[in-house]
């Protein structure tokens, strides 16, 4: 057990830890509880192994899709459009979508994870599609041919603030009391940006692009992999305090990893993907009250009749005519069977050693490569919005974030409603970041809802002394497993290129194959599997 | 020597004491209540009828008179000197503003009556009655006209209302103190020292509450409204303070002026009648965003065709206000308790939004300046959108667009957004004094022409048909500008930044 004051030193600092251990514990007038992700259920998979299925609980399909994240349900819905539709998805919540869930209130739905997806480029045709079945491409740019939104979908400006030093101010970067040397700096890196964005290798592939598989291979770019973005920093001469914390939040924020923990080749991407060419605005963001919900709800009820919610995938046997699936039902408790020829496992990778029969003896790839962050993320009910204390504080937006946090803030849910007085409710997110993968998700799950509450509630006192008393519920989840790490040497050494090979009749379809955890790798990865397994 | 002939010099100061209460609780009442002929005809005949009461009573009081006396003065001290700040903080809370006015003016009628029936007690045995009485009464009289050409010329100009009310308060209890020597022959000796220690503790109060007073009333808005404010309220979206002055009186909400009863009249009628007019047939169904004071209703319901008013206005407090508030109804011609309209208090983006309606013939956006990024969204294309399909294709539509000279980008800013949101655009501005130079803009989803001709029986005090037209005019500082200017959308907010930008200047 620890001590509040331990707990609140590990999360936010020692400072702050101080701080708030001066006075005795608040008193807090808000319920709530942890929900979500079943860590105990998910861990049956290592304990148990003999399941027998009852001889008439079989059934037969063609195509088994293991996981109903993005990857999977893009999956299903891939083999929906091509006029199949002899598969099964199984996913072990009783919510779709993985980390892109979302929940509802009666005022507003709020995200539980992935919250925003970038305009992609007219060249990612594949996704354009979605987002026109889903009528949000109001039209295409008669010049440019590049795609035009409708306004309320894209983030509703003001997108972003920061607090630091008791006020609030405008975008990400600090520019307040910036020195000289601080924004020459910035404008040095945005050269390197620049550079990055408009560099094509011989074949005329650019160096960073979505999905990662479109990306150059060229030595140039792909050695950025072998160092660590903080050391790719420290060679170009980058030191400023602001412009190193800018970039080791980006890092926090997309991979849940720290700066010297990440490849400066993933850092780049960050930057440099979503820009079409220097000089021009990086691609607006397409968000919704719910997040990426949004997408969850729409590929699920596209392909409602072939999934099957609450099912544990206990353990795939491949064998000559296909692979069979043994699955618990995790409310009737019971076990059954399913002989599918193909299998498209769209569950993080790490699992496949656990999962599939003869994997661990024979591996088509070192699933312990693909190594996962954690991160807890609170939605926050509140009676009223904080108050600004003054009057020249940047108000609310989308996104807010208190810099030199361990958090990485909180969005708001009403924002892009257009509903700005009153009940609101804020998703704060905290990866764990911790330099050891493993320890961080220790250390996670060691803590119940209480100290996780306290956490959120004593960070967001920095800039919100009120909040204790607008919150009237918090609930919390834990992701153990959130995102694929980009760590140095992840991307380009190799192991995660094998793991696009299938094993067996196994095709592996996840956003971890892209190496990076985001929207289009698990679509893409999603939509390139059912491709294989329908050939 | 005997000291108490110069008792006569009290009687004109409780005199004009007196009437100065009186004076003052009528102005307030007539600033807040409105109609001033009904209120100083009810002060006085409440003050006049309490000062008989009084009188009566004092036949009650029979020993100790000189030390009842100055008790009296005291209380007549506290309660009017404390009078106009009491009924300044009850402002807020309308429905007991006239219990309270009304027991104020009782209560210092009856004191005061009370004093010069025992002043003349005190007096009779110094005087023949037929000498008292002519003296004692003259100089009440004097002193009440010294009071009533003091009280407009140089009290109100110079100190206010509510340090009028405490000074006057002060010298009240001062004469008191001054009585304790004057009549020091008549009062028990262990008497006079708790009298002096009264006397001194209530002149203290109010000369610290004379000297605070700024701050008590007005605290920060002091320096903001240069007017007497009549009625301040922090609602749960904005704080709301209406202001009185000679020429009429005015709304401010977060400090930014809303209207001033003296000019307002050009305002709303250049917002409304041009879209009433521009609609081609006649006018029925009518929807009204922001606007909650009812002014521009007022002006819808001149029309005899309109069936139906839809007021979208985002706080109660202020729909209630031009409900309530007797000088805002006067002024809005009690347009809000019209069976005609219907009052909505919701964010006109999110009713827009959310809700199914009849199409309207007419929308009148009438939406504070977009000084936030909360007001920049009713500028939108996006909710110029939602409001088209609100509307029949031959609608008429008109927006409060800030003022073309002031923050010109930001006018044009929302012609522009207005034409790409799929409108055919008609900008026009007038004069009005409080605010300057005015812009609107008038829209429709086909092209159209300006209407040429004003009815008559609509009995404008502003339009007629030669000035109607002429409002279409553009001076040049006020034009287009030559720069390409942003849309203003959602995820821009173009619109919001031009404006603190160009606000900014004249701050």
């Amino acid at each position: 057990m620890f001590t509040r004051r331990e707990i609140l030193k590990s999360f936010l600092g020692l400072p702050i830890a101080l701080a708030a251990c001066k006075t005795s514990s608040p008193k807090n007038e808000f319920d709530g509880e942890i929900v979500g992700a079943s860590n105990n259920i998910g861990h049956i998979l290592r304990d148990a192994r003999n399941f027998e299925v009852p001889e008439n609980n079989w059934k037969e399909t063609k195509i088994a899709i293991v996981g109903g994240g993005i990857a999977g349900l893009s999956a299903a819905w891939k083999l929906k459009k091509e006029g199949f539709n002899d598969f099964v998805l199984l996913e072990l919540e009783d919510k779709m979508g993985g980390t892109s869930a979302s929940g509802k209130s009666n005022l507003v739905s709020y995200p539980w994870g992935a919250h925003y997806l970038p305009v992609p480029f007219q060249q990612n045709e594949e996704l354009v599609g979605l987002l026109d079945e889903m009528s949000l491409i109001e039209s295409k740019d008669e010049e440019t041919g590049e795609l035009i939104i409708p306004e309320q979908y894209l983030t509703r400006d003001p997108e972003e603030r920061i607090f630091y030093k008791g006020r609030w101010y405008e975008g990400l970067y600090l520019n307040a009391g910036a020195s000289e040397e601080d924004l020459q700096q910035l404008d040095k890196f945005q050269k390197e940006i620049d550079y990055w964005t408009d560099w094509r290798d011989a074949d005329g592939k650019r160096a960073f692009v979505v999905p990662v598989e479109k990306c150059s291979t060229d030595a140039e770019v792909t050695k950025l992999d072998k160092i660590s973005f903080a050391d790719w920093l420290k060679q170009k001469g980058l030191n400023s305090p602001r412009l190193i914390w800018y970039c080791n939040y980006a890092c926090r924020d997309d991979y849940g990893l720290r700066l010297e923990q990440t490849s400066a080749w993933a850092g780049l991407f960050y930057f440099c993907s979503r820009i079409p060419k220097s000089g021009v605005e990086s691609q607006p963001f397409l968000t919704f009250p719910e997040g990426n919900g949004r997408f969850v709800n729409h590929l699920a009820a596209k392909t409602k009749e072939n999934i099957k919610r609450s099912q544990i995938v206990v353990e795939l046997i491949p064998n000559e005519k296909g692979v069979d699936v043994i699955y618990l039902d995790t409310k009737t408790k019971q076990i059954n069977g399913l002989r599918a020829e193909k299998i498209i496992y769209s569950a993080p990778l790490f699992t496949a050693q656990f999962l599939i029969r003869g994997f661990r003896e024979n591996p088509s790839f070192d699933s312990n490569e693909f190594q996962h962050n954690s991160w807890f993320v609170a939605n926050l009910f509140l009676k009223n919005r904080p108050k600004n204390r003054f009057s020249r504080d940047f108000p609310l937006a989308w996104d807010n974030v208190i810099y030199e946090s361990k958090s990485l803030g909180y969005v708001v849910a009403t924002h892009q409603k257009g509903i700005d007085y009153g009940q609101t409710v804020l998703t704060y997110y905290y990866p764990m970041a911790t330099e050891n993968l493993r320890q961080g998700m220790q250390q996670l799950l060691a803590l119940n809802w209480k100290e996780l509450a306290d956490i959120c509630m004593t960070d967001l006192e920095q800039a919100h002394p009120d909040i204790r008393e607008l919150t009237t519920r918090i609930d919390i989840m834990r992701w153990g497993h959130a995102m694929i790490s980009p760590r140095t040497k992840f991307m380009w050494e190799g192991e995660r290129q094998k793991a696009e090979k299938p094993f067996r009749n196994i095709h592996f379809a996840h956003s971890d194959l892209g190496g990076i955890a985001i929207f289009e790798e698990a679509f893409h990865h999603g939509l390139r599997s059912t491709t294989e397994v329908l050939k | 020597m005997n000291k108490t002939p110069l008792l006569f010099i009290n009687v004109i100061i409780i005199a004009t004491c007196g009437l100065i209460y009186e004076l003052l609780a009528g102005t307030l009442a007539s600033y807040v209540l409105g109609d001033s002929v009904t209120q100083f005809s009810l002060i006085i005949g409440i003050y006049l009828s309490a000062m008989g009461v009084g009188s009566w009573l004092s036949r009650f009081i029979e020993k100790n008179v000189a030390e009842r006396f100055i008790e009296i003065e005291l209380a007549v001290a506290v309660l009017g000197g404390t009078s106009a700040p009491l009924l300044f903080l009850t402002f807020a809370s309308l429905s007991f503003f006239s219990v309270i006015l009304y027991s104020v003016v009782f209560g210092i009628g009856v004191l005061v009556g009370l004093e010069i029936p025992l002043l003349m007690r005190i007096l009779k045995d110094e005087f023949d009655f037929k000498e008292l009485v002519a003296r004692v009464l003259a100089l009440d009289y004097v002193g009440a006209l010294a009071a009533s050409i003091l009280f407009p010329i140089f009290l109100v100009p110079t100190l206010g209302l509510v340090r009028t009310s405490l000074v006057f308060g002060a010298m009240n209890a001062a004469v008191g103190l001054w009585g304790t020597w004057l009549l020091a022959h008549l009062l028990k000796p262990n008497k006079i020292l708790v009298l002096r220690i009264k006397a001194v503790l209530v002149i203290a109060l109010l000369i610290i509450g004379a000297i605070k007073s700024e701050s008590l009333t007005k605290l920060a808005e002091s320096e903001l409204f240069q007017e007497t404010i009549i009625y301040a309220k922090s609602s749960y979206y904005q704080r709301i303070v209406v202001t009185r002055s000679r020429t009429g009186f005015a709304l401010f909400l977060n400090g930014n002026l809303q209207f001033n009863s003296f000019d307002e009249y050009r305002y709303h009628e250049a917002l409304v009648h041009p879209a009433m007019l521009a609609y081609d047939g006649e006018p029925k169904n009518i929807l009204v965003l922001g606007g909650g004071d009812g002014l521009a209703v007022r002006e819808v319901l001149r029309y005899k065709s309109v069936e139906k008013v839809t007021l979208v206005d985002l706080d109660p407090a202020i729909t209630n206000l031009a409900k309530n508030l007797p000088l805002l109804v006067d002024l809005n011609k009690d347009a809000l308790n019209n069976k005609r309209v219907k009052i909505i208090n919701s964010d006109a983006f999110v009713w827009l939004d959310q809700n199914k309606t009849e199409p309207f013939d007419v929308v009148i956006a009438d939406f504070p300046d977009p000084n936030n990024f909360a007001l920049g969204k009713l500028y939108s294309t996006r909710f110029y959108k939602l409001l088209k399909e609100k509307l029949r294709p031959d609608s008429t539509l008109v927006i409060q667009s800030t003022s073309p000279l002031y923050a010109r980008n930001s006018y044009w800013c929302i012609v522009n957004t207005l034409e790409a949101s799929g409108f055919k655009t008609k900008p026009f501005q007038t004069t009005v004094p409080s605010f300057g130079i005015w812009g609107y803009v008038l829209a429709k989803q086909k092209d159209f022409e300006i209407p040429k001709e004003v009815p008559k029986d609509l009995k404008l005090n502003f339009l007629d048909s030669d000035s109607f037209v002429s409002m279409f005019d553009f001076p040049v500082d006020a034009s287009e500008p030559e720069d390409d200017l942003e849309i203003n959308r959602l995820d821009n907010q173009a619109l919001v930044r031009y404006y603190e930008a160009e606000w900014r200047r004249f701050e």
